[in-house]
């Protein structure tokens, strides 16, 4: 409105792009709008400083509960389904950095029944921004950087403590390990998000799946019952977050036998998951968008 | 796209599937219609005011023009464009408003916000800088803009609202009840902005509302809706008359006193102890109907109300009275 004789709308608004470079300029256009969206969230936060860094620190507290839980088991036993305590903090450090790395990208998703809801799901669809980039980057909390670095010392304190001969190839493998398993968590929690479309109540389901499957990872596969642990392979390929590589690091047997070629599939898994997470989406966004409600 | 034709629809419809518990796990399915084959042209520029009462189908319109919802049946385009289909590419060219619903930044200054609307929409700088001067200028915002947005009155957090659907040159603007729960002060202003935004930019708007004096101040056009069907749709006068909508005077006597008779043009719909309630036409004044009472009543107070689009749709439809 500022000059009225600005002449034609030459570049701007942006045309469209032929499709391939479309596609790529896309997915940047897609990160960049993610890290603005963040930033917002992030100087948010720090309006609040000192209750940001509590909640930080309630947070970094919070999960490493959990593992002082094993830790006072330990002190009445020395094995727990056959694995020492260093060999469990490598398991539960490398799901709680995974759960921790997801939980921080886009850990707010369960937040897109209630923004159904309350209506506020529109405000979004009406911006030039991908839909799912504003719900994943939505009320982004940099406290959760607690949970990740809470994860990556008892990850630490374990690789040293369990005995593994470490080598750039072992070191290479336990960072893929970890970085799939943020990606199959990511999985779960965008396809959750996207039965929100269907039902308000999903968000209790996902956590079922990503917090109550996370707390069963963090114990050696073998304290569980044998079809349990098979259907959280076959069916939540979840295992893949540790279980299955994390065997392979400490010389171990599977349980279940499988051959040895599967413990290279997490990245495999995790892109599938990724993959069909992102169709679950957008069916989901489509039926939203053809029922409004 | 022809200019006459800049929004575009034809035998639009938008029908919900809606599923109702009709016992432990029985659902009772049935279909409403939403908006029941709308058909209207907008051109480029215009200021047209949609309005309905509640559920008539108004929302729904608006989501499907600005592709959040995608239509049942029929065509619909804005600036040569299907929304539904184009979505994203389409935001860069218009602004919506939602007036109950903020995308302002809570925790963080105005400003600030309009500082994320310039990247997202990639807003070259100039045209930014003087966008926001302007709409700084005439929404009077230059106190605000550093202030946490949690801090602002309604009307203050309307008119900034309004100001970041309008930074990034949107060719068409949507607003959903832009005045609801403003002060008269903030009213006047958003109008005030609102015409001239039209008149310099050639903005094409398009409101909703509840507010008759909206759209008496701001709109030669007027579209109403009711069951999702339009029933009228031209200018504000045409709307009276097909409405028979009547102005009220209200007025307090010294005492309470049997209804007030042998008013010229006016008659007494309610009493209420010294309060009486007279209707008249729209299209009459009412200074010699005061004057009237005035002569022969112990007049303390009076006031004027103007019909409420409501009652005006309400009567009209009830009178089977379409377009």
């Amino acid at each position: 409105m500022a000059d009225a004789q600005a002449g034609p709308r030459s570049a701007y608004p942006p045309p469209r792009p032929p499709e391939a470079l479309g596609r790529a300029r896309g997915a940047l256009g897609a990160l960049r709008a993610y890290g603005l969206i963040v930033a917002m969230w992030v100087r948010s936060t720090m309006a609040y400083r000192a209750s940001f860094l509590m909640t930080t620190f309630g947070n970094f507290a919070a999960s490493g509960l959990d593992f002082a839980a094993v830790m006072i088991m330990f002190s009445h036993i020395d094995r727990l389904g056959g694995f020492t305590l260093p060999e469990i903090a490598l398991l539960y450090g490398a799901t709680s950095t995974s759960l921790g790395l997801a939980d921080l990208v886009l850990g707010n998703m369960d937040r897109v029944g209630q923004r159904v809801r309350d209506g506020t799901f529109d405000t979004l669809l009406v911006r030039p921004v991908p839909v799912l980039v504003q719900v994943a980057a939505d009320r982004f909390a940099l406290r959760r950087v607690g949970r990740v670095s809470q994860g990556l010392l008892v990850l630490c304190w374990g690789a040293v403590g369990a005995g593994v001969a470490w080598t750039p190839a072992k070191a290479l493998f336990a960072a893929v390990m970890v970085i799939a398993g943020a990606a199959i968590f990511a999985a779960v929690f965008i396809g959750g998000a996207a039965f929100q479309f269907w039902s308000a109540d999903a968000a209790e389901v996902q956590s079922s799946f990503t917090y109550g499957g996370s707390t069963m990872l963090q114990y050696p596969p073998a304290v569980f019952a044998r079809e349990l642990v098979r259907g959280v392979t076959f069916v939540v390929p979840l295992a893949f977050v540790n279980w299955i590589p994390a065997l392979r690091l400490l010389g171990r047997d599977d349980p279940l036998g499988l051959p040895g070629w599967v413990d290279f599939c997490g990245p495999a898994v995790a892109l599938a998951m990724l993959l069909g997470a992102g169709l679950l989406w957008r069916v989901g966004l489509r039926n939203y968008r053809s029922t409004g409600s | 796209m022809s200019e006459e034709g800049f929004i575009e629809l034809d035998g639009v419809e938008k029908v919900f599937d809606v599923r109702r518990k009709a016992g432990f796990l029985r659902r009772e399915r049935h279909r409403v219609r939403a908006v029941d084959g709308i058909g209207f042209r907008v051109a480029r520029g215009e200021m047209v005011g949609y309005i309905g009462p509640n559920g008539a189908g108004k929302s729904t319109t608006i989501k499907m023009l600005t592709g959040i919802l995608t239509p049942s049946a029929g065509r619909l385009r804005v600036a040569g464009v299907d929304p539904s289909r184009e979505r994203t590419r389409l935001a860069h060219r218009i602004g919506v408003v939602f007036g109950q619903r903020t995308t302002l930044w809570w925790d963080l200054p105005l400003r600030d916000s309009y500082g994320l609307v310039r990247r997202m929409y990639r807003v070259p700088e100039a045209r930014y800088r003087s966008n926001l001067e302007r709409c700084v200028e005439l929404l009077d915002l230059g106190d605000l803009l550093d202030v946490p947005v949690r801090q602002l009155s309604l009307g203050q957090r309307m008119r900034g609202d309004i100001a970041a659907a309008l930074l990034h040159d949107p060719e068409v603007l949507y607003l959903d009840e832009p005045t609801i729960g403003l002060d008269v002060v903030s009213k006047a202003k958003v109008r005030g902005f609102l015409r001239e935004v039209n008149a310099e930019r050639g903005t094409t708007v398009l409101l909703t509302t509840h507010d008759l004096t909206d759209i008496e101040q701001l709109c030669e056009r007027v579209m109403v809706i009711d069951h999702g069907r339009l029933v009228h749709d031209g200018g504000l006068d045409a709307l009276h008359t097909a409405g028979e909508s009547e102005r009220t005077l209200v007025v307090d006597l010294a005492r309470a006193l049997p209804p007030i008779e042998g008013v010229p043009g006016a008659r007494t719909v309610k009493v209420e102890g010294p309060r009486q309630w007279l209707a008249f036409a729209t299209g009459q004044s009412a200074a010699p109907i005061v004057a009237a009472v005035a002569e022969r009543y112990p007049l303390v107070d009076l006031s004027v109300r103007e019909p409420d689009i409501e009652d005006v749709i309400a009567r009209m439809y009830a009178g089977g009275k379409g377009l």
